[in-house]
């Protein structure tokens, strides 16, 4: 991959981002926040790559391992917490009585 | 092209499409809670397709799946008990730290390649090509470790483990905070260089940059903040994902960043702050102290719990405004009893949600969602505000500076032309608050002088218990 073509795919997501909410209901602040922030994780193939890549080199497996374990924290924690506070609003109150 | 190398661009193209579809639903109500499941989905079939990509090609030795399998288990594990346990009222708290960690991994892997480069792709490794890396090295790590010390800097704060220092209230700060925004460009420069060990004042000052800006934010700001690291996470892993040549990488943490700084806007525009005053300002108390708007309250009117139940027993039309205190008190479910009975009396009652009720934008919805309360009875600001005048009773629990109405009388406080709920234009407001301390904001609230307005002192747990006895005894919702 050239470097001017990943600039032009840093370009392409950023304006896709940019695109993507314009009008969010402030309801959904929060798990639109915390669903982003568990994307945000998928610095986990990062990690992922240098394990792969290490050839044996134990100080690079140990950094990988851990960089991929902050990586899944972020990522596992953030999809659960936010199905979480979604659930509580796809409750209806039709089916509680 | 060989077949894992199609099968990997296939499936990231597949990934790529289905992140971006999961962030355009989790900003619908509706498609929300599918849409979070979505983005989930994709990312497994990120991980997937990055694993049988080596497998097909350079094989994964055993050494490295163990470390993997280590890793994933221990990192998942804690994600999923952390999200599973922790109370629904330190959600703002929980996303920083997962935030947080997510900027951290991303110092990580650029630390990791750069103390330990990693084969393959060296072979022709020009000076543009060693320059790109140490940019995109120098990148990862400035704005990973920003993200992790400032994300954490603000769980401690929104959990009180941390409070506002004085110093960082002066000028001083900002002098501080440009020794540092200077020495991280200086170790920049030298790790160009080829001064390698100059990373690890990169990672030390960029770090100490991370918890100077955010220290000096006051907790009312704090979301805006979060939202503003959030966006930085992404821009991390898209900086990650050019030190490890991953488009994926890069095209989903640009997503996220982008879509967090537009977020970051929406929720500024929400509180009536801007970026700037937001990251440069200070805390607003700080602001307020020269305004005339802050003083002493004169016409207190405090009210016993029984008054409040008459009051409310005689109402037609009642409005309830949460704020954190209700939340900290965890009183949302006394609160849905209360209502219940009102209700059965025939009574009409509906919540106001003010768009930063909570700590965050939304928060209150979740809590109240946890209720059991209705999702039809929430309702925004500005689709209340006008029922203010028809309404007899208002309930205000635990909320300050969202219904002080400084924010549209008194052009000197730091609150004027954030849109506030106008509860002073109902007939009775009834504030529920345990002493006469100042909101989040730090500023009086001129509401509690309106004659119209009575205190009912306690927490407010208690205080709805009793009002739930007092109903009783009136023999409210009985029927």
């Amino acid at each position: 991959m050239s470097f001017i073509s990943l600039l032009w795919v840093l370009l392409l997501g950023s304006l896709l981002g940019l695109e993507l909410i314009g009008k969010v209901p402030p309801t959904l602040h929060t798990p639109l926040m915390s669903g982003a922030n568990a994307i945000s994780g998928i610095t986990m193939l990062a990690a992922l790559t240098l394990i792969v890549k290490a050839e044996g080199n134990v100080p690079l497996l140990i950094i990988g391992s851990v960089s991929l374990g902050f990586a899944l924290f972020n990522v596992v924690g953030g999809f659960f917490v936010t199905d979480r506070m979604l659930a509580m609003f796809s409750r209806k109150p039709s089916n509680k009585k | 092209m060989n077949l894992p190398v199609i099968i990997k661009f296939v499936i990231d193209l597949l990934a790529v499409l289905l992140l971006a579809l999961g962030i355009k639903g989790l900003s619908k109500v509706k498609s929300a809670r599918d849409a979070n499941r979505l983005a989930a989905f994709a990312m497994s079939l990120s991980v997937i397709g990055l694993l049988s990509y080596y497998l097909g090609t350079s094989g994964i030795v055993i050494q490295s799946w163990i470390w993997i399998i280590i890793g994933s288990i221990i990192g998942s594990l804690f994600g999923a008990i952390l999200a599973k346990k922790v109370p629904m009222t330190s959600m703002p708290e929980t996303v920083a730290l997962f935030n947080g960690c997510g900027g951290m991994s991303s110092l990580l892997v650029a630390l990791g390649v750069a103390i330990f480069p990693i084969s393959g792709g060296q072979e022709n490794f020009d000076f543009f090509k060693s320059l790109i890396n140490e940019v995109s090295i120098s990148v990862s790590i400035f704005v990973g470790a920003i993200t992790f010390t400032g994300s954490i800097v603000a769980m401690a704060k929104l959990q009180g483990w941390l409070s506002t220092p004085g110093w960082t209230q002066s000028k001083v700060r900002h002098f501080v905070n440009i020794v540092f925004a200077v020495a991280s460009l200086i170790a920049f420069f030298d790790l160009i260089n080829g001064n390698s060990s100059s990373i690890w004042l990169l990672v030390i000052v960029s770090s100490l940059l991370g918890i100077g800006v955010t220290l000096p934010i006051g907790g009312a700001d704090m979301p805006v903040v979060i939202s503003l690291l959030n966006s930085y996470s992404g821009i991390a892993a898209a900086a990650a994902g050019f030190v490890v040549d991953s488009q994926l990488l890069i095209v989903a943490g640009a997503m996220v960043g982008a879509a967090g700084l537009i977020l970051t806007q929406v929720m500024c525009k929400g509180m009536n702050r801007s970026l700037v005053s937001v990251l440069f300002g200070g805390s607003l108390s700080a602001q307020s102290t020269a305004s005339p708007g802050s003083g002493e309250y004169t016409n207190i009117t405090s009210c016993s719990v029984e008054e409040c139940a008459l009051t409310l027993e005689a109402a037609n039309k009642v409005i309830i405004v949460p704020g954190y205190g209700l939340a900290v008190a965890q009183a949302q479910h006394t609160l849905r009893e209360v209502t219940k009975k009102l209700e059965q009396n025939g009574i009409e009652v509906v919540y106001a949600i003010h768009p930063v009720a909570g700590r965050m934008p939304g928060h209150m919805n979740v809590l109240l969602a946890e209720a059991d309360v209705p999702y039809e009875q929430l309702k925004e600001m500005d689709v209340v505000n006008p029922d203010f005048p028809a309404t007899d009773v208002v309930l205000v629990l635990g909320a300050n500076d969202v219904v002080n109405p400084q924010a549209k009388n008194d052009s000197s406080s730091p609150l004027y032309g954030m849109p506030v709920l106008d509860v002073q234009e109902a007939r009775t407001v009834f504030v529920i608050k345990r002493g006469m301390s100042a909101g989040y904001s730090g500023i009086k609230n001129d509401l509690f002088d309106l004659p119209n307005t009575s205190m009912v002192f306690g927490d407010a747990k208690k205080v709805l218990n009793d009002l739930i006895g007092e109903l009783k005894d009136l023999g409210v919702g009985e029927k």
